[in-house]
């Protein structure tokens, strides 16, 4: 691993909560408020690691591991994308598959420790959340056999690394195709708009925020972490596959990962003040039609 | 002009599987618009100079394609008063699979047919593709109008495949071509009315009196 | 100079119809109907005596398969026009202008197909009969008429749209051929040249899509909903004229595919489609309760015959040219008669009508003669065409063809008697008085019904010469 790759998981890591603040502020000031500061998550989590938590009587060692699970998942997942744009801390072939279960064990461990509380709300939005995932993971699966076949490699680091830099002037219609289906990705995995709301109050209509109603203190701060970081590894994909870095020299490719996120994260803001959530039985549509996006990009390819 | 093109050609099939995928009529007019107006930009990308053939071809098609049809359908849909599409005979998701299979189909059956090798190569594909969709769009849908803009969609794909005989189909076919397709629409307009007018409703799975 | 007036003048008039103010109102021109036809039919007959060579490049010229259909279409729009005079003194259409328009441009298109060399330019033509007939079968304006409209612009569209794609087609396997591209004596000439993938889908899709606006089954769903629902004469010009010209644009690419060698290819299709559609004929005609519907799928059947004809080769192709001015003569003829039933009792059911033959004698009586001569019986002219196709089926080594055609002839015979007799024969109704026919809704039909009881028992030379180039030209024989 490169000084860069180092470099850049730490900046993801010590980063990752600014993004969610960058697509509220957004939001915020598209529709006309000031919104709270781009740091607020940081404040956030400084105030919940403080606290005190509160376990409902039951609940089991399910609930507590939720949170944990979920994190450490995800970090590892981390550690297959390559962040400097030419390859990745760890990697093997076919490791796609293994990042996509990480994701996967992710979710789990929190719609378990949502089952866990007993309560029907929780019920309620873990049945949602996974039937939106079963739609979200074959469209990603979609989006990585695309990038499979553009640039012959079938790990994430080479998939998303120099390879692609590579296949870019011969395949860019196929991979924008692939870009565009990875942000709805995005929207769908990170329960943002159109898809849940993330600001909504009514636990009726929420989907992810209801299966962490009954979390509080560290734990939350975990998940709220968690979910930033999860934001913060979808946008990196999306960079990589719009932006290939192999050609630039360390630090600026971790510069423009940097900022390519935050512009993802603007545009994440946008689209959510100019769409209003859909009805829940329109989010399949709109994940199949993600899927047949890629699944052109693949034909395109095949061409 | 060959990535341009390429990327018109792109931007069909989007236009195609925005058509299949939106609910509201109003879209999926403003997506059919969007689809004349590449159509019209396709024979100035494709001629290998710029002719007066090809500047008028553009311009006609864009004309009837792009402005007259859609505004004539959004008249309609403002005297029917309709809004929405309820819900296709496959279903919006079948659809969009359907609409991704015709994609498939079309590059396969393109792949095979004896081309000759100058010809831009999406061509025929997206015109394939575009043929099919619009089919599924005609005989899948529900409201009379949606059945009006997949033939146009059919008709916009077949066109698309005439364009890579710009040499054997003269001016005047092209122009005569056009306007059938511009009179046909209008005398389909004026029976979309009537149908709201007798049945209060475009639904044309109410269109079952007549039978055997 | 007159190929260009017999497409030109009948445009004219009807654009004159419909743009000048002098034409507004809801009284038809008929005096300029008349006119129109009586030339038209003037200057085709010229054309039998004096030869016209092509015109505008190439792109229309008479050639005998266009001549017998431009020939029958124009004999069929005067017998039309005079039925006219008789028909508005009953009933009035709610826009004059759109009717005499619509018939008027409808003659020009079926003009224009028929001179066409250039195959676009007889695409283009086709599209253009399938819109004018369009308001004018709409013309009654009320539920079941618009259903049968809209049913007859979406499936005729389609149809008419794969045969574009299939003339597309077939100019992608001139590509790299010498010759004008899709004009008909160059692809002729060139035939043996022509890339055999490309000619293979561009025929499929142009049987197809002309076969559509034929009505071959199984894409003649629309056939009868539309003649029952549109006034009988439009029906009559549809199932006279129009599938005429919608043949036409068949045997253009039968030419074609058979000059250039794949007959073997060609003719299984043809006659698969022509052996389904009379299979599909006899299934609905049994238990048919309206004569319109009734006459639609014998039109099915007689467009199966027609295709079958192409199909077997030989002197089938001479059988499908006669058996197209035949039944083309015989379908007005009836139609216009069950256009005066209708006039008279206003249903053309069973339901509606028993006892004709006392009420209606004239038109009753030519009812019970049509239904003779189309199902092929002597003395008409329609069994001579069908026994001609019954002899190729036989001469080509499939006598189990011609059994399966007797057979469902048999049936639709059966089918058919039963309720045209039903409604002519037996005792009508107690109270209705015999109705006065008018010469002019008479004579018409009676002209024609002559014609054809000519044509079964002598045809005249000319026709006969034109009928075997014509045949000579689609890879058959004369007999």
């Amino acid at each position: 691993m490169t000084w860069e790759g180092g470099a850049a998981l730490g900046i993801l890591g010590i980063a990752a909560p600014a993004v969610p603040g960058i697509a509220v502020k957004t939001k915020s000031l598209l529709t006309g408020r000031r919104g709270a500061p781009v740091l607020q998550l940081y404040y956030d989590l400084w105030k919940l690691l403080r606290k005190g938590t509160v376990y409902s009587r039951t609940t089991t060692w399910v609930f507590r591991a939720g949170p944990v699970v979920m994190l450490a998942s995800l970090l590892v997942a981390t550690l297959f994308l390559p962040l400097d744009g030419r390859a990745a801390p760890a990697g093997f072939a076919g490791d796609l598959v293994v990042f996509a279960g990480l994701l996967a064990l992710g979710r789990f461990a929190l719609v378990l420790a949502g089952l866990d509380t007993g309560s029907s709300f929780e019920g309620l939005g873990a049945s949602r959340e996974v039937t939106i995932a079963s739609f979200a993971e074959p469209t990603l699966f979609l989006c990585f056999i695309a990038l499979v076949l553009a640039t012959g490699e079938i790990s994430l680091g080479g998939m998303l690394g120099t390879p692609l830099a590579v296949a870019w002037p011969r395949a860019g219609a196929s991979l924008s195709l692939v870009g565009i289906s990875l942000f709805v990705l995005l929207l769908a995995e990170n329960s943002r708009v159109p898809v849940d709301d993330p600001a909504t109050h009514l636990e009726l209509t929420m989907i992810h925020e209801v299966i962490v109603l009954d979390h509080s203190g560290p734990d939350l701060a975990l998940i709220l972490y968690g979910g930033a970081l999860k934001l913060a590894l979808f946008g990196v994909l999306v960079v990589s596959v719009f932006v290939p870095r192999a050609d630039l020299s360390g630090g600026v490719a971790v510069a423009v990962l940097v900022a390519g996120v935050a512009l993802v994260a603007v545009a994440v803001g946008v689209v959510e003040s100019i769409m209003a959530r859909l009805r829940l039985n329109r989010v399949p549509q709109l994940l199949v039609g993600a899927a047949v996006l890629a699944s052109f990009g693949i034909i395109l390819q095949l061409h | 002009m060959h990535n341009a093109a390429r990327l018109v050609l792109l931007l069909i099939v989007l236009s195609d599987l925005a058509v299949l995928g939106t609910t509201r009529l109003t879209s999926c007019i403003r997506g059919l618009a969007a689809q004349g107006v590449l159509l019209g930009l396709l024979p100035l990308l494709l001629a290998p100079q710029l002719s007066v053939h090809a500047v008028s071809l553009g311009l006609g098609t864009v004309a009837v394609k792009a402005v007259v049809l859609p505004w004539f359908l959004a008249r309609a849909i403002r005297e029917a008063a309709v809004r929405r599409e309820i819900e296709p005979l496959v279903g919006f998701i079948g659809s969009q699979l359907l609409g991704a299979l015709a994609i498939a189909l079309a590059f396969a059956i393109a792949s095979r047919l004896p081309l000759p090798p100058t010809q831009q190569s999406l061509l025929v594909p997206v015109s394939l593709a575009t043929l099919m969709i619009g089919f599924l769009v005609l005989t899948t849908r529900r409201k009379a109008l949606m059945q009006v803009v997949g033939y146009l969609i059919l008709e916009n794909g077949i066109y698309l495949f005439g364009l890579t005989h710009t040499e054997s189909v003269p001016f005047l076919i092209e122009l005569g071509v056009l306007l059938d397709v511009f009179v046909g629409v209008f005398i389909m307009g004026i029976v979309v009315f009537h149908i709201n007018r007798e049945f209060d409703s475009l639904d044309s799975t109410r269109l079952t009196e007549l039978s055997d | 100079m007159r190929l260009l007036a017999i497409c030109a003048l009948p445009l004219l008039a009807a654009l004159a119809v419909l743009g000048l103010p002098v034409f507004r109102g809801r009284r038809v021109p008929v005096g300029l109907l008349a006119v129109i036809a009586l030339t038209h039919l003037f200057l085709v007959a010229t054309l039998w005596a004096v030869p016209e060579p092509a015109a505008l490049g190439g792109w229309i010229a008479a050639d005998p398969l266009g001549l017998t259909v431009l020939t029958l279409t124009s004999v069929l729009f005067l017998v039309t026009v005079t039925y006219t005079v008789g028909y508005l003194r009953r009933e009035k259409p709610r826009s004059g202008r759109v009717f005499a328009g619509g018939l008027l441009a409808f003659l020009s298109a079926a003009s224009v197909v028929s001179l066409a060399q250039h195959l676009a330019m007889l695409w283009v033509g086709m599209e253009a009969t399938t819109l004018s007939v369009a308001p004018l079968v709409f013309l009654r304006r009320d539920r079941r008429s618009l259903e049968a409209t809209w049913k007859y612009l979406v499936i005729s569209s389609v149809g008419i749209a794969l045969a574009l794609l299939g003339t597309f087609f077939l100019a992608s396997a001139q590509v790299d051929v010498p010759g004008r591209p899709l004009v008909l004596p160059d692809l002729l000439e060139h035939a043996r040249e022509l890339h055999p993938a490309w000619l293979r889908v561009a025929f499929l899709f142009l049987l197809v899509g002309f076969g559509t606006k034929m009505g071959l089954a199984p894409m003649h769903t629309w056939k009868p909903d539309t003649y029952a629902e549109a006034p009988s004469l439009v029906s009559g010009l549809m199932a006279g004229a129009l599938t005429s010209c919608a043949f036409l644009g068949v045997a253009r690419v039968t030419e074609v595919v058979m000059a250039a060698g794949l007959g073997s290819f060609a003719q299984p299709v043809l006659i698969g489609f022509g052996l389904f559609s009379l299979a599909v004929a006899a299934v609905f005609i049994i238990g048919q309760s309206d004569v319109k519907r009734l006459l639609a799928y014998s039109s099915v059947e007689h467009m199966g015959l027609l295709v079958l004809g192409l199909g077997l080769g030989g002197v089938g192709a001479y059988g499908s040219m006669l058996h197209l001015v035949n039944n083309g003569l015989s379908k007005g003829w009836v139609f216009l008669v069950t256009g005066n039933i209708v006039l008279a009792t206003g249903s053309a059911t069973a339901a509606g009508n028993r006892g004709l033959i006392r009420t209606l004698p004239v038109s009753a009586a030519l009812l019970v003669l049509g239904l003779f001569a189309v199902t092929g019986s002597p003395p008409f002219g329609l069994f001579m065409s069908e026994f001609t196709i019954l002899r190729a089926a036989i001469n080509a080594g499939h006598p189990w063809i011609a059994a399966a055609i007797l057979l469902m002839l048999a049936i639709i015979f059966v089918g058919m008697a039963a309720l045209v007799l039903g409604m002519a024969l037996g005792e009508p109704e107690p109270g209705t008085a015999p109705v006065r026919e008018s010469p002019w809704l008479v004579a018409g039909p009676m002209g024609l019904a002559a014609a054809v009881l000519m044509l079964g028992v002598y045809i005249p030379g000319p026709l006969h010469d034109v009928l075997a180039r014509a045949a000579t030209a689609l890879g058959g024989t004369a007999p």
